[in-house]
């Protein structure tokens, strides 16, 4: 199957170097039309900085080649821009949806999609929860019908249950809509359960494969430098 | 009141409250975009240029412009870079700047390049005035969707298809083209603050963009109307800072009025 499968997107021997400092050396990985590719490591192993190479915003050497009619949707991990801009859901949904030319019935897809009420649409962004506004930036990559989303750790700081409708939602899209997933987490289980392949960055080499083959016990010890349980720990305990 | 129906008089006023709406829409992404600051430097950097028209015996806005549209360029290829580093550097050049205008510009000539005055305006004047201002609020609004989309998540604006760099530099552009048609009467000095006002003035009041961009706006024209109006009533003032103290008094009723909002 996996050979049948059109490759979405093919990196080759990607290093990235910012401020004089080695990020990312000698990555090689391809993805697949309806994988999900997990990405994983430890903090400051260059995950999100991988995503945002794989769009171009970042200075590179190597080679990063996209499917040529690849639309990308993007899931960032924290939004640069303060929560009191007197922006809403709706503002930014019309936003993207009128730059790219679409229609109001695209934008009720989404919305119901990631399941967002009329009250949400049109609250300030401010005054929404973790959840309710992960569920605003899904909708707003779903827009536009993306053939692969890049998610950056769509769940840190939701709670459990919201987490686990996360994961629901982004494996029924690529279940349902055959949409391929790119994923940045640090919940093992999660990987374990819905990726299809994972990527591993951080010290050492990289390492890239199905799950089972490549999160064996050492190899995640190797990668973190200590047991990913107490990981999640310091994380959850100072915001890392 | 007979000045009120001289034309050149009459230009600069209108020309005056078209810059306000102008200067209240660029102002409300600049606020969003949380780099007002910035532009109050690239106000600064007119000075020299000012400096240089005088010696060379050139139109004063000529040489404004030269250094405006170089110090955007500067200012945009060092917004790339992130850090201590760069906000040192926008200090350093704010102060030559200003070091440098103060030092150069005659003395008799300072205070009105810093301040601004009553420029009786000539037609070719009010023309090009109106001209730049119409292609700064048909600019903004073509320019929209990209620069909510890019100020909210530079990200996200990219997969979409923005080029987010190319419209940080049109946005400063825009910037320094309201401070240029602004300086004649507000000054290097407060050119820059009737972006910075009206769109802090409109934030406090409303949630939602298009109230704020609307909200923004209209808090500038009624700086503009209401600063010439007090400035017909006490000259000495001056345009520029008769606007600025309307502008600030209208803030200071939005801290009363101000809508509530999260986290605050």
């Amino acid at each position: 199957m996996q050979e049948l499968a059109k490759t979405i997107l093919s990196v080759k021997d990607l290093t990235v170097d910012l401020d004089g400092r080695s990020i990312l050396s000698g990555l090689s990985f391809e993805l697949h039309e309806q994988e999900m590719l997990a990405i994983i490591g430890p903090n400051g192993a260059g995950k999100t900085v991988l995503l945002r190479t794989l769009l171009h915003m970042l200075p590179y050497q190597g080679e990063i080649s996209w499917m040529e009619n690849a639309r990308i949707g993007y899931v960032p991990q924290r939004v640069a821009a303060d929560r009191q801009l007197p922006l809403s859901a709706s503002d930014l949904l019309n936003a993207k949806a009128h730059f790219l030319k679409l229609s109001q019935a695209d934008i009720e897809r989404v919305t119901s999609v990631a399941d967002l009420t009329l009250e949400l649409l049109n609250a300030n962004m401010g005054i929404l929860s973790g959840g309710q506004f992960q569920k605003v930036l899904i909708a707003l990559a779903l827009l536009g019908q993306p053939n692969v989303i890049l998610f950056d750790e769509p769940t840190a700081s939701l709670d459990e249950l919201t987490q686990e409708r996360v994961y629901e939602l982004l494996h029924r899209l690529k279940e349902e809509q055959g949409i391929t997933v790119v994923l940045v987490s640090h919940d093992l289980s999660v990987v374990y359960r819905y990726a299809t392949m994972v990527l591993c960055i951080g010290k050492g080499k990289p390492c890239f494969g199905p799950p089972k083959e490549v999160l064996t016990p050492e190899a995640l010890e190797a990668l973190y430098s200590a047991p990913p349980k107490y990981y999640q720990h310091l994380r959850e305990h100072h915001g890392l | 009141m007979s000045w009120l129906i001289h034309p050149s008089v009459g230009y600069s006023i209108v020309l005056a409250l078209l810059f306000a709406i102008a200067a209240g829409l660029v102002g409300s992404f600049g606020l969003m975009k949380r780099m007002l600051l910035a532009g109050d430097v690239v106000s600064h950097l007119a000075l020299p240029g000012i400096g240089l028209a005088f010696l060379l015996k050139i139109n004063p806005l000529l040489g404004a412009a030269a250094t405006l549209f170089l110090g955007t360029l500067l200012i945009w290829r060092l917004q790339k870079k992130t850090g201590l580093a760069t906000e040192s550097v926008i200090g350093v050049v704010f102060a030559a700047a200003l070091g440098i205008g103060a030092a150069i510009i005659p003395s008799d000539e300072l205070v009105d390049a810093l301040f601004g005055k009553n420029h009786a305006t000539s037609l070719f004047g009010f023309l090009l005035g109106v001209l730049a201002v119409f292609f700064i609020i048909a600019a903004i609004w073509k320019l929209r969707d990209r620069l909510v989309l890019s100020l909210f998540s530079p990200e996200v604006a990219t997969a979409t298809g923005v080029n987010v760099d190319r419209i940080n530099l049109y946005f400063l552009l825009l910037f320094s083209l309201t401070i240029l048609v602004g300086l004649r009467f507000m000054g290097a000095l407060l050119a820059g603050s009737l972006i910075i006002l009206p769109a802090a003035v409109g934030r406090r009041l409303t949630n939602k963009m298009s109230h704020f961009l609307i909200a923004s706006s209209v808090a500038s024209t009624i700086s503009v109307g209401f600063g010439l109006l007090l400035n017909a009533a006490v000259p000495k003032f001056g345009p520029g800072p008769s606007i600025v103290m309307v502008a600030t008094l209208l803030f200071c009723i939005s801290l009363i009025k101000g809508v509530k909002r999260a986290g605050m």
